[in-house]
C-alpha cells in the first residue's frame, strides 16, 4: 500500500470561544487511503474535519491553532488561499445538499466559478463526474431535470460528483451515508472504495461497522482528544486504549 | 364538559379577531366604492381638475403618484437589498450589527410627519432639491428602508444554509455563492416585500406634505425637480381643506378610491410575481 503523507497534522488546537473543541491532535492521512473517524457525538471528529478545508473559518468565534500540511503546504499560514485549498479538498455534508437546479448546473458549478465556460468541456466534466459517482447510468437521460426530484441516497452520489467535478485531491466526507437507508448507503460505501483508488478520502461516520468495512485506518476521538490512530484492523482487533476498547465494544458511547 | 366548552369560546374568540380584519377591509372598500363609484369615469381619470377642484378629474394626482413611487423604488428597494445582504451575509453578530438592526426597527416607528419634516431639512434645504419629486421620493424611500430591509432579510433567511456551505466547499468566494447561490432564490421574496412596502409609501401623506406634493398644478411634473401633485395629499385637501366640502365629498370619494386600486394593483403585482417564482422554483 502506498504510504505517501497527504496530509500531516501537528498540534491541533480549536477553540469555539472558550470551549476548546480540539486538544493537540497529532495524525498523518496516508495518500488514496480511507481515513475514518470515530467517537461519540460531540468529540471532535467533524471539527476535525472541517479544520482539513478551514471550513471552520465561517464558524463565529471558531479559532484554530496548530500546524495542517497538505503537500507538505501550511494550510493555516497566512496568504493561504481558501478558494483553492477548496477546490484542492472536496467536502460532502452529511444531509445531501443539491443546490435548486438541475442535475447538470449542480455538477457544472464547481468547473464553472473556477472559470471553465466552454459547452462540450463542461459536458466531458459532468458526464466523467456522474460516472466516477455511479450515477451517471440513471440521470443521463434526464440531466436537465432538477437535482431535487432525485432519491436521498440519488442526491448523495450527486453531491459526490459535484465535489469530483472540480479535481479535488481530497473528500472530506462527514456521516455522508447517515441520513440514507441501508440499500442506499451501501452503494455509497462501494464508490468510496472504489473512489480511494485515486483520492485521498476521510470519512467521520458514527457506524463503526461502517469504518471496519471500508476504511484503511481508524482514528478513535473522545472529548477533543485523539486516544488512539491506526491501521482499521488494529484498532478493531487489538487496540492499544482501553478508552477505544469500551467504545468499539459498545460499552460507552 | 367544561374544558370542551373553553376550547369552543377560546376558537370563537380567535375565529372573530380573524373576521374583524376581513369586516374592516371589506366595509373600507364598500363605504369607498359606494360613494366613489359615480363619479369616476374617462374624464375623472385623464383631466386635471378645473373650477377649484369642484370639475374635472385627478390625472395629474395619478401620474404625480406614480412619478414618486417610482423615486422611492429606486432608493428604497437597491438599499434595503443591499443592507439586507451585508447584514444577513457579511456582518459578524457584532455591536456594529446589534446597532444597526436596533436602528432599523427604532426607524420603523418613526412616526411619517417626522420623516416629512427631516425630509425637508436634509433634502429640501441641505441638499438644495427644493420641494420635488426627487425630495419627497427620497424622503419615502427612506421612510421605506425598514421595510426593505427586513423583507429582504427574511429572504435571505430562508435560502437553507446547506447551499451556502456547499458552494462554499465548492472552492467559491463568498461573493460567488451569494451571487449564484442564494440572491436567485432571496430575489422573489425580497421584491414582494418591498412592493408591499412601496405600495404602503404610495398611499403616505405626512412625508410629502412639505417636500414636494402641490395643492394644484394644472400641467404634469417636467422634471424630477418639478413639484407635483400627489392623490393621498389631494384627497386631504378635498376633506378637510376646500371651502366647499359638501360639494366636492363625491370627488374625494372618488380619489379615495382611484388610490386603494392603485395600491391594490401594486399589492396583486407583488403576489403575481410570488406565484410566478415559486412555481419556477418548484419545476425547476
Amino acid at each position: 500500500m502506498n504510504n505517501k503523507t497527504k496530509v500531516k497534522v501537528e498540534n491541533l488546537n480549536c477553540f469555539y470561544d472558550d470551549f476548546q473543541a480540539l486538544k493537540d491532535i497529532n495524525m498523518e492521512i496516508k495518500s488514496k487511503e480511507i481515513t475514518a473517524l470515530i467517537g461519540p457525538s460531540g468529540c471532535g471528529k467533524s471539527t476535525f474535519l472541517r479544520c482539513l478545508n478551514r471550513m471552520n473559518d465561517l464558524i463565529e468565534g471558531a479559532r484554530i491553532e496548530g500546524i495542517v500540511c497538505i503537500d507538505d503546504y501550511d494550510i493555516y499560514q497566512n496568504g493561504t488561499d481558501v478558494v483553492s485549498l477548496r477546490k484542492k479538498v472536496g467536502m460532502v455534508f452529511q444531509q445531501p445538499n443539491p443546490f435548486p437546479k438541475s442535475i447538470y448546473d449542480n455538477i457544472a458549478y464547481g468547473p464553472r466559478i473556477h472559470g471553465i465556460k466552454d459547452r462540450s468541456r463542461l459536458n466531458e466534466i459532468v458526464e466523467k463526474s456522474l460516472k466516477n459517482s455511479a450515477l451517471w447510468e440513471e440521470v443521463k437521460d434526464r440531466l436537465d431535470t432538477s437535482a431535487l426530484d432525485l432519491s436521498g441516497g440519488q442526491q448523495q452520489r450527486l453531491c459526490i460528483a459535484r465535489a469530483l467535478a472540480v479535481e479535488p485531491d481530497i473528500l472530506l466526507m462527514d456521516e455522508p451515508a447517515s441520513a440514507l437507508d441501508p440499500v442506499a448507503t451501501s452503494r455509497i460505501e462501494d464508490l468510496m472504495k472504489d473512489l480511494a483508488e485515486n483520492y485521498t478520502i476521510v470519512i467521520v461516520t458514527h457506524n463503526m461497522q461502517q469504518a471496519a468495512r471500508i476504511s484503511d485506518r481508524t482514528g478513535f476521538f473522545l472529548m477533543g482528544e485523539l486516544i488512539e490512530f491506526d491501521r482499521t484492523e488494529t484498532i478493531f482487533e487489538k487496540p492499544a486504549q482501553q478508552k477505544t476498547e469500551d467504545y468499539i465494544t459498545g460499552r460507552f458511547g | 364538559m367544561s374544558r370542551k366548552y373553553k376550547q369552543f369560546f377560546g376558537f370563537m374568540a380567535l375565529r372573530l379577531a380573524g373576521l374583524i380584519v376581513l369586516f374592516v377591509l371589506f366595509y373600507i372598500i364598500y363605504d369607498i366604492v359606494s360613494k366613489g363609484l359615480s363619479s369616476i369615469n374617462w374624464e375623472f381619470i385623464s383631466q386635471p381638475p378645473r373650477r377649484g377642484m369642484t370639475e374635472g378629474g385627478i390625472y395629474p394626482a395619478i401620474v404625480g403618484t406614480f412619478y414618486v413611487t417610482v423615486i422611492t423604488a429606486l432608493v428604497s428597494v437597491p438599499l434595503g437589498m443591499f443592507g439586507a445582504i451585508y447584514l444577513n451575509e457579511y456582518a459578524k453578530k457584532g455591536r456594529l450589527s446589534r446597532l444597526i438592526r436596533m436602528a432599523i426597527r427604532n426607524l420603523a416607528g418613526v412616526p411619517s410627519i417626522v420623516f416629512g419634516l427631516f425630509g425637508v431639512a436634509l433634502f429640501v434645504q441641505w441638499f438644495n432639491f427644493g420641494p420635488s419629486l426627487i425630495s419627497a421620493g427620497f424622503t419615502l424611500g427612506l421612510m421605506t428602508l425598514p421595510v426593505t430591509i427586513t423583507a429582504s432579510e427574511e429572504a435571505l433567511k430562508t435560502v437553507p444554509d446547506a447551499y451556502r456551505k456547499g458552494s462554499l466547499a465548492l472552492g467559491a468566494t463568498r461573493w460567488e455563492t451569494i451571487k449564484t447561490n442564494v440572491l436567485p432564490l432571496a430575489i422573489p421574496g425580497m421584491m414582494t416585500g418591498s412592493i408591499l412596502g412601496l405600495a404602503r409609501a404610495a398611499g403616505e401623506t405626512a412625508p410629502i406634505l412639505f417636500t414636494g406634493a402641490a395643492f394644484f398644478i394644472p400641467h404634469l411634473p417636467d422634471s424630477p425637480f418639478s413639484q407635483f401633485m400627489a392623490l393621498p395629499y389631494h384627497l386631504y385637501i378635498l376633506a378637510t381643506q376646500h371651502h366647499n366640502i359638501s360639494v366636492v365629498r363625491p370627488i374625494a370619494y372618488a380619489t379615495a378610491l382611484v388610490l386603494i386600486v392603485l395600491v391594490l394593483l401594486i399589492n396583486l403585482t407583488a403576489i403575481i410575481l410570488r406565484i410566478k417564482y415559486r412555481k419556477k422554483f418548484e419545476n425547476k
